[in-house]
């Protein structure tokens, strides 16, 4: 498999902390990627460098082979690589469908469709780029692959805490990302229906073509998902391996699952 | 699909005033213009407040497109209405376009007081000027249309059909614009500024765009007020005018570009009735009609339409 991401030789500061230590790892295409490591071992550092949030103090990332590190945000989720949230970040006055047709519109626009001037019925008629079809029905499709269908009226603001997050990963999927990062979609999930959801979301993210990184505590959901673990500790990754073997590592062992070796 | 009203109600205001208007009684007939050239400000500040923004100096752009209006008369001696509306306009929209990329950088109150201040640099230039009549301010050309000077009786009615017609096209452009991305975007910049730049598209620009067609929408109506009061002052850039506008558009509510010319229409009517019945607390009666909007309509006059009209 070909390389998608590639980060090299990152490294991140605040003030005396390091978040980032000569951080390396080279996404394959269509892999799925657990991140794993206590609270501030840099995993979340790692994901904010990529989309652009942070930049770091040295390194390069490069998407395809092309250096992304000083775009921002905004147009390093136009090159494809888009992000869901810890905490989820939804427009909380608008209801669960205006919330993907408002991304949908951004998605159009960026596109160069839908413009002030443009003829037609953009909602109902312009095919949304990666999808065929128009926007309307996209958010259709998209709200019923996550499990959202029957939450389409109701306003984000009063959304159960799981179907929160899944309208979170949901909004990142209106760009047809090729690169998705996942920071814990299953936080402030049950334990019962952890797994449950993390099927739900991986089958509806991988129909649709993603490469997907995930940050994650629950061993189990890792080791039941991942194909590959970074293991991160102190600023560093400390295991690169698939999740039988990195899982097992005595040092991951010691500072991120939380039993000796 | 419930069917877009909007433009109908527009067309069909338009066509009204355009019929009835000459049988208006003068003093109507300015109250009315006045109701437009304010409703202009207030669609832009409706624009701005949408996207969770206040602009406590929107006069600046009034301002600016009343003396841009004038002067086009005291240097250039042109007082066609549709000149003078295009040179506010452009002078406001110019002027937005190149302080947009302070102010699109700023939220909440850094937002309002930058435009404040702003505004009252304008005044301060203004009131130091002597050319442009300081404190005095100087008196506007007498209106005419497309080079005809109309009879001292159909001079008011003119200028009100002008006024109707800029002003209801620009109100049908706003709705438009409402509908596509760019004017959709305005809740959710309110709303979750992360969400909108991790979904592709840049907060600060969106902002910048409302900024400048806010602004060329105050330079139309200051140009339209220099017009029709005949007279211009540096009080039209001042705090309280600013206040007036936002006064005006809190009492119309954001959900329909007719709102705001309701909002402004009804604001004159107070203002005026106050003013005849007690001249000297009138603004007591203002204090009490927007504690009133507040406490009841809290989404403005226009919430009283809500389900008969449909907005975007």
């Amino acid at each position: 498999m070909s390389v998608i991401l590639n980060a090299r030789g990152l490294n991140k500061a605040f003030g005396a902390v390091t978040a980032a230590k000569d951080v390396n790892a080279a996404i394959e295409q269509d892999s799925v990627v657990g991140l794993i490591g206590t609270n501030g071992a840099g995993k979340t550092t790692f994901i904010n460098m990529i989309t652009g949030y942070l930049k770091p103090d040295a390194g390069t990332i490069e998407y395809e082979g092309r250096d992304i590190t000083p775009l921002p945000p905004r147009e390093i989720t136009r090159l494809g690589i888009c992000r869901s949230f810890q905490i989820p970040q939804l427009y909380s006055s608008l209801s669960v469908l205006e919330n993907m047709m408002i991304g949908l519109g951004i998605v159009l626009r960026n596109a160069g469709l839908g413009g002030y001037f443009s003829r037609r019925r953009i909602w109902q008629t312009q095919p949304v780029p990666g999808y065929g079809k128009p926007a309307e029905e996209v958010a259709e499709h998209l709200l019923a692959r996550f499990g959202l269908a029957d939450y389409r009226d109701r306003n984000a603001q009063v959304l159960p805490g799981g179907v929160r997050k899944l309208l979170d990963i949901a909004l990142t999927m209106v760009a047809k990302p090729r690169v998705l990062l996942l920071d814990e979609p299953t936080s402030g999930v049950s334990a019962q229906e952890k797994f449950g959801i993390m099927q739900m979301v991986l089958d509806a993210v991988r129909a649709e073509g993603a490469t997907v990184l995930f940050v994650e505590h629950d061993m189990e959901v890792v080791s039941r998902f991942a194909q590959r673990v970074l293991a991160f500790y102190d600023g560093r990754i400390i295991a690169d391996a698939p999740p039988a073997i990195a899982l097992n590592d005595p040092e991951v062992k010691r500072h991120v699952v939380g039993r000796s070796a | 699909m419930i069917r877009d009203r909007t433009p109908l109600l527009i067309g069909a205001i338009l066509l009204a005033l355009l019929i009835g208007g000459p049988w208006l009684p003068q003093w109507a007939m300015f109250i009315v213009t006045i109701a437009f050239a304010k409703g202009l400000v207030a669609l832009g500040l409706m624009l701005l407040l949408r996207a969770g923004l206040v602009s406590f100096g929107q006069a600046l752009y009034y301002c600016l497109g009343a003396y841009a209006a004038g002067a086009l008369g005291r240097f250039l001696g042109i007082g066609d209405v549709f000149v003078q509306m295009l040179a506010g306009a452009a002078a406001a929209g110019l002027s937005a376009f190149v302080l947009g990329f302070l102010l699109a950088k700023y939220r909440g109150i850094f937002f309002g007081l930058l435009s404040l201040a702003l505004s009252m640099i304008l005044y301060g230039l203004l009131v130091k000027n002597e050319a442009l009549g300081s404190t005095d301010g100087f008196n506007i050309l007498p209106s005419t249309l497309f080079g005809i000077r109309p009879g001292p009786a159909w001079v008011r009615y003119a200028v009100l059909a002008s006024a109707a017609v800029v002003a209801f096209g620009l109100a049908l452009a706003v709705h438009r614009y409402l509908q596509t991305p760019l004017g959709r975007l305005a809740p959710a910049i309110k709303d979750n500024e992360i969400r909108v730049e991790y979904m592709g598209a840049s907060a600060r620009r969106a902002v910048h765009v409302k900024y400048v067609i806010a602004a060329l929408l105050a330079g139309v109506g200051g140009a339209l007020a220099a017009t029709t009061v005949g007279h211009i002052d540096p009080e039209m850039s001042f705090w309280t005018t600013s206040g007036e506008f936002i006064f005006i558009t809190i009492l119309a509510g954001t959900r329909s570009v007719l709102a705001p010319f309701a909002g402004a229409l009804l604001y004159g009517a107070i203002h005026t009735t106050a003013y005849d019945l007690s001249p000297n607390t009138w603004q007591m009666s203002l204090g009490i009609s927007l504690l009133l909007i507040i406490v009841f309509l809290p989404e403005g006059l226009w919430s009283l339409f809500k389900s008969r009209v449909r907005h975007p």
